[in-house]
């Protein structure tokens, strides 16, 4: 009976390891690093949250938009009702139409999206150069060990090209990047960021913070989907093995 | 059992008028199983269970969901973001997909091992091949919804196979897509569809279910129920093994849908669909990998046949083949325990099942292309050739007497995993 069990398990580990390496193998793995909401009990952290919020504005969001996040969306980075109506003051949207049919700006409201910095695509291809800065909010899900990769392409730029590789006008060399030319300039530079909490203002830092934040954009359930997921697999287990006694139990007159 | 007088008077006015209450008592309750069944008999009901789990989802998805190109995207974000508990709704389904599709798969695997599908047990075995490509035109149009890129362009892939049938293939493709690109009439008809075959299945369930319990179940030693000390009530026994069984699947299929949602899936689908934009590798969903393989293993013409064409034949026909199965294997054992040669051969059948699977997810290139071919041919030459052949040169071991007599003599019989 249990050894039943350890053969039916270990071939499906077996099955899994094998498939996942199969398919792992396609592109460069971006080295792994220790983020605080992975794993079973994984939580964001509200600081790196914030200050990920922090370099997104300063940092990414004349050419990113950031679709899926209102601001109202923000009290999930540890922000107040408050904090989130004044963060979207600072902010103009396009409303209307008003009673004499005309369009408007007005302040936002946390009701509203993040709005994006270019109002169609070929408006931000015509100010960036010909090329498409992405919608960030699913960034970390959109690539294969997206939060790592994301990590390692704003921490991946060089100066300087390796002397066998030709760049293209306006291109940057970017390690992490398919192809490793990019047509984002790099966008991190150390202490161009002033953090109001005294952590340290270093390109690792603020990619670090930025994963964080985006991780969050991508995941906002994570914390929640956590929490619950213990609870009800713990649960689901425990009635497992109830199921179990009882089925030796009523079994036991077979044979 | 017929003579069951039902205690409550509700019960019995509508027993006597109409006997659903009987027929449940006789199907769920009474119905005489083998006493010697193991746990690969419980993914039978396991996916009946999945099936259903998947339907109510899909019922909640769909009530958030809107079938427009332009729309289709952020409403599903919507579900993940702003539905209450949207996001778990929408984690059960998509595991509940790949769930579906593992437990089914070890149902496929388990009916070839104890040969399940030889008489009188062929009709049941053809119901369920009709249900598994039902469930793959479903999981297919499903994939399509989120509308994300591989939603698109998988999408693209599998419709425009059509096009290899000679003379009308751009036609009936045209006719599929409802356009002259895969575009939002397609969104519309694979949204209409993916409501539609999860009842289609629902009811050949029910097909499938009515002809087990005429032939009665199959069990590990592959011989006929001689008689009532062969079986047990399928009620309590197997109704508790299976909850039992269900137990250990939720275990796997919440964990994942908890912990790693995304296992299963593929990055590009957070992207939405851009028709300008290929992706660098388009690849189906895993439980397509193995016919994917098939399809792409072909790259030489055959007369007049296009190398397009054979794949999309050997493609469809690598499930097809699955309904002459009955009379491929002659062989009169059904229990592949007591067939030592055929043993070997269904065991390196499985291995090479996920050999194609894994060739399936890489690129079409170097050693992937005749590594392809030799799956693809042992295959087809598993179900052509060697099954065949079996059912004349093999030597099948001696079949235990009787069920029960089996289960009393464990411990010396050749049969060590007969009862529990």
């Amino acid at each position: 009976m249990l050894t039943k069990f350890t053969t039916l398990a270990a071939t499906a580990l077996a099955v899994v390891t094998v498939t996942t390496t199969a398919f792992a193998a396609e592109a460069p793995r971006p080295p792994a690093q220790e983020w605080g909401f992975s794993g079973l009990f994984g939580t964001f952290d509200r600081g790196a949250q914030q200050r990920g919020f922090q370099v997104f504005q300063q940092a990414c969001q004349s050419c990113h938009a950031l679709e899926f996040i209102h601001f109202r969306n923000l009290t999930g980075i540890g922000l107040s009702p408050e904090e989130v109506e004044a963060i979207a003051e600072g902010y103009q949207v396009e409303d209307g139409p008003d009673d004499l049919g005309d369009m408007f700006m007005r302040a936002a409201r946390p009701a509203d999206r993040i709005p994006p910095p270019f109002p169609n695509e070929q408006a931000a291809r015509a100010a960036n150069n010909g090329a498409y800065p992405p919608e960030l909010s699913l960034m970390t899900r959109a690539r294969f060990f997206g939060h790592d990769y994301v990590y390692a392409l704003l921490t991946g730029y060089r100066d300087e090209p390796p002397e066998d590789v030709e760049l293209m006008p306006g291109m940057y060399f970017n390690e992490w990047f398919p192809g490793q030319q990019i047509a984002m300039a790099p966008p991190l530079f150390e202490g161009a960021i002033t953090y109001e909490d005294g952590s340290p203002e270093t390109v690792e830092q603020y990619a670090r913070d930025l994963v964080t934040f985006l991780a969050w954009t991508a995941e906002p359930e994570l914390e929640e989907r956590n929490r619950l997921g213990v609870k009800v697999v713990l649960f689901v287990i425990v009635l497992t093995g109830l199921l179990f006694a009882l089925k030796k139990k009523i079994w036991s007159d077979v044979h | 059992m017929a003579e069951y007088t039902w205690k409550s008077p509700t019960v019995r006015w509508v027993d006597e008028r109409m006997p659903v209450f009987t027929l449940m008592r006789e199907h769920l309750v009474d119905y005489p199983s083998p006493k010697n069944l193991n746990y690969w008999w419980n993914f039978g009901s396991l996916a009946g269970i999945v099936l259903v789990i998947m339907i109510v989802t899909g019922i909640f998805l769909a009530m958030h969901y809107t079938a427009h190109v332009d729309h289709a995207f952020e409403s599903v974000q919507r579900i993940m973001r702003d539905v209450n508990y949207g996001w778990l709704v929408r984690y059960i389904h998509m595991n509940g997909a790949s769930f579906f599709f593992i437990v089914v798969y070890i149902h496929i695997f388990r009916g070839l091992y104890y040969g399940s599908y030889k008489p009188p047990r062929e009709l049941l075995w053809m119901i369920g091949v009709i249900i598994l490509l039902v469930m793959m035109a479903t999981a297919f149009t499903g994939y399509v919804l989120p509308w994300g890129q591989m939603s698109f362009w998988g999408a693209t892939v599998i419709t425009s196979l059509f096009s290899a049938i000679p003379l009308v293939g751009d036609d009936i493709v045209v006719w599929l897509w409802g356009g002259f690109s895969v575009d939002n009439p397609t969104l519309n008809r694979f949204f209409a569809l993916h409501y539609l075959m999860p009842f289609i299945i629902f009811a050949l369930v029910f097909l499938h279910l009515w002809a087990l319990h005429t032939k009665k179940s199959n069990n590990p030693l592959g011989i006929d129920i001689k008689g009532p000390q062969d079986t047990i009530p399928f009620s309590p026994y197997y109704t508790i093994k299976d909850l039992f069984g269900l137990g250990v699947l939720l275990i796997f299929f919440l964990g994942f849908s908890f912990f790693a949602p995304d296992f299963f899936g593929e990055p590009d689908n957070y992207m939405k669909a851009d028709p300008l934009q290929t992706p660098a590798h388009i690849v189906p969903e895993w439980y397509f990998l193995p016919f994917y393989a098939i399809l792409r293993a072909f790259t030489f013409d055959i007369w007049f046949l296009s190398a397009k064409l054979l794949g999309v034949i050997a493609m469809f026909g690598s499930i097809l083949i699955l309904l002459f199965l009955p009379w491929l294997d002659r062989s009169p054992v059904r229990s592949g325990r007591f067939r030592p040669v055929f043993k070997v051969f269904f065991w390196l059948f499985v291995l090479n099942c996920f050999v194609l699977g894994v060739v399936g997810g890489n690129p079409a290139e170097g050693f992937w292309i005749p590594l392809s071919q030799a799956s693809t041919a042992y295959y087809f030459g598993y179900f052509l050739v060697i099954l065949p052949l079996l059912g004349i040169f093999e030597k099948p071991l001696a079949l235990p007497s009787s069920i029960s007599e089996a289960v009393v003599s464990k411990g010396h019989s050749p049969v060590p995993e007969a009862a529990e």
